[in-house]
């Protein structure tokens, strides 16, 4: 063994106790940093691929980022008009089949026509403000997971009746609708149908599933007043975290609005960016804390080892040598710590994983957890680094000492 | 190792004076010249606080001086950096401390093996060897396993002193080496010291406040308020 390793190990190994509380200490900083970047990342992803899921990554609809200018303005740019209202146009993606074509030509993924109304469902004396979605049950697996989530039925269930309805199950149990109920289906625009409620679907997420309704496209358009009318095209990509880029591109080659899904719940994702900021804080604190023990023991290893150092200066080992020693002592109780806290991270992980939880915002009774190399990585980074730093002060220290000072103090 | 040339001192030192700095400054050597050939086995003596072992000290580079220069084989080792100083002290010095001064977690074996670890000349298996051979020369052979707290004073100090020879060294620098043994260890321990300058050819330099010991020397360096009062060049090697 390598001279200032076998010194380094000797020194620790001599105080079983002492460097047991230090390399304790580490493993308990990882091991909980580990189990809190499994918790934290388990339940961002799970959020996450639920938002995937549930919704389109990308929707373009018939709005536009920025009202047309209005032809006086383009007419007289130097001048400010007032009073103008916005030109009136015609609701609806013009040419929904052609920019679908030309959407489908370079999307990796699917693209299907949908039509959105805002309207209010009424069933036994509720009334329940809802989205309803005219789509087609043949493309619908292309851009979502609807199909995945019918409850009682298939989507095709749509076809069985006149204005067949598909509704959240929440939105069900809220209004006490089951298979077979016909409900009032009545919009803004003041038209009103009798649609017949033949599944039920579950996403996981909470508003989508109380306030959504799917019927054919045909029935949305009857809903809209308009026919031939699509609104909304929705996409899903093979990558959904290219989104945001294919969305852009999307906007600037058609002129529509098109949101991604990022755009769409920015200000969640954004508390992602704020709660992954806490967890790395906690988890920074817990291992600085943890590299106070590894000071610690090096600090009192060098003050009781002050006559070592002095005979292996007056040997001849270099200021570099001693320190190094020192160093590496910092190192094994980093690297010791660091792998039980990575034994002991997963186990935590594991038990907080099996614990049972009944949650009414969590479709599983079990915590998400998420289980990444990166977190036992970067823990055990954060470890190595913070105990060497924690080391090499005293190690430094120890280095610098006069060796005559403590031959003199000894005799 | 380079030989020297028989005019040319082992250690010299020119002029050498150490202050220590505070509030009083303290001058523990002042103005000290001397030379120390090959083969020489000095005492030096002095009542305490004369600078004996602050001397010592500086002509073994654990110190510098505050004025002064101290050649080790006519080379100025005062602006040698750490490193230079270290490695010398390594290659070409040998300390034996009053106290033993063995690494207490470590064996007797592996006490005399780390110098030759550090210095890294010798193979691994021909470091084992001159480790063994240096404990059974000074009659430790059977102890080779056992840490310093298993043995007797005079066998520690016979310890240190295989240490202090394992990267055979020119010259031994001795720092009240009986000081702290009974008669019969501390006459142990003179005697390989002894055999050490005229069986093996090394010089020694050994602080001693035994006037006893130190009239069985070679030469007689004596100190008083860290300068030399009197060196005794020619004396005669007492018969044993």
């Amino acid at each position: 063994m390598n001279l200032t390793l076998d010194i380094a190990w000797t020194h620790v190994r001599a105080r079983v106790r002492q460097t047991g509380f230090a390399v304790a200490g580490v493993a308990t900083g990882v091991g909980f940093s580990i189990m809190m970047a499994a918790l934290m990342q388990g339940s961002q992803d799970d959020f996450t691929n639920r938002l995937v899921n549930t919704l389109p990554h990308i929707t373009v609809s018939d709005e536009r980022r920025a009202p047309p200018p209005q032809p006086a303005e383009t007419l007289y740019p130097a001048a400010k008009i007032y009073g103008l209202t916005p030109e009136a146009r015609r609701r609806g993606i013009k040419n929904p089949l052609a920019t679908m074509a030309a959407l489908e030509a370079w999307i990796p993924g699917g693209v299907a026509p949908s039509v959105k109304v805002q309207g209010i469902i009424r069933y036994a004396n509720h009334d329940v403000a809802t989205t309803i979605t005219g789509i087609d049950p043949r493309r619908e697996a292309q851009v979502s997971d609807l199909p995945k989530q019918m409850r009682g039925a298939t989507l095709n269930a749509l076809y069985r009746a006149t204005n067949a309805i598909v509704i959240g199950d929440r939105l069900a149990e809220k209004i006490g609708a089951r298979i077979g109920s016909n409900i009032t289906v009545q919009t803004s625009e003041g038209v009103r149908i009798s649609a017949q409620v033949v599944g039920f679907f579950h996403s996981g997420v909470r508003q989508v599933d109380e306030s959504t309704a799917y019927v054919l496209t045909k029935t949305g358009q009857i809903l809209s007043q308009q026919t031939g009318l699509i609104n909304e095209l929705r996409l899903r990509l093979s990558d959904p975290l290219v989104s945001r880029e294919v969305a852009a591109r999307i906007e600037t080659e058609t002129g529509y609005k098109s949101v991604s899904w990022q755009e769409a719940h920015e200000d969640l994702l954004s508390t992602f960016i704020i709660r992954n900021i806490i967890m790395y804080t906690v988890v920074g604190a817990i291992l600085l804390v943890a590299s106070f023990g590894t000071y610690n023991i090096i600090s009192t290893i060098t003050h009781e080892k002050a006559r070592d150092i002095a005979i292996m200066k007056s040997l001849g080992l270099s200021e570099f040598t001693v320190r190094t020693i020192f160093v590496i002592e910092a190192m094994i109780i980093g690297i010791a710590g660091g792998l039980m806290g990575f034994l002991l991270g997963y186990l935590m992980s594991v038990a907080l994983g099996s614990i049972k939880i009944t949650n009414p915002f969590l479709d599983s009774d079990h915590l998400p957890l998420a289980y990444s190399y990166l977190h036992y990585l970067l823990a055990g980074m954060v470890a190595l680094v913070s105990s060497v730093a924690a080391g090499y002060g005293p190690a430094r220290k120890a280095a610098r000492l006069h060796p005559v000072e403590i031959i003199r103090g000894a005799t | 190792m380079s030989e020297i040339a028989p005019s040319e001192a082992l250690i010299e030192a020119r002029n050498v004076t150490r202050i220590l700095p505070g509030i009083v400054p303290t001058t523990l050597v002042q103005d000290v010249t001397l030379r120390i050939q090959a083969n020489e086995f000095v005492a030096i003596t002095g009542p305490s606080g004369s600078g004996k072992s602050s001397l010592l000290y500086l002509l073994g580079l654990l110190d510098l001086p505050t004025t002064g220069e101290v050649l080790i084989r006519g080379r100025d080792t005062t602006h040698m950096d750490e490193e230079e100083r270290a490695f010398t002290r390594l290659s070409l010095l040998g300390f034996v401390f009053q106290f033993h001064f063995l690494l207490p977690e470590f064996t007797v074996f592996d006490n005399v093996m780390l110098p030759m670890r550090a210095l890294g000349r010798l193979s691994t298996e021909a470091q084992r060897e001159r480790a063994r051979y240096l404990l059974g020369a000074l009659g430790l052979g059977d102890h080779l396993t056992k840490r310093p707290d298993q043995l007797s004073g005079g066998q520690r100090q016979r310890v240190a002193v295989a240490r202090a020879l394992a990267n055979e060294p020119p010259v031994i620098l001795a720092d009240e080496p009986t000081g702290s043994l009974d008669s019969k260890s501390s006459g142990q321990v003179f005697d390989v010291l002894r055999a050490l300058v005229h069986e093996h050819g090394k010089t020694v330099v050994a602080v001693t406040h035994d006037l006893g010991l130190a009239e069985r020397m070679d030469r007689h360096i004596e100190l008083l308020d860290g300068r030399i009062v009197s060196d005794d060049l020619h004396r005669l090697a007492a018969s044993p």
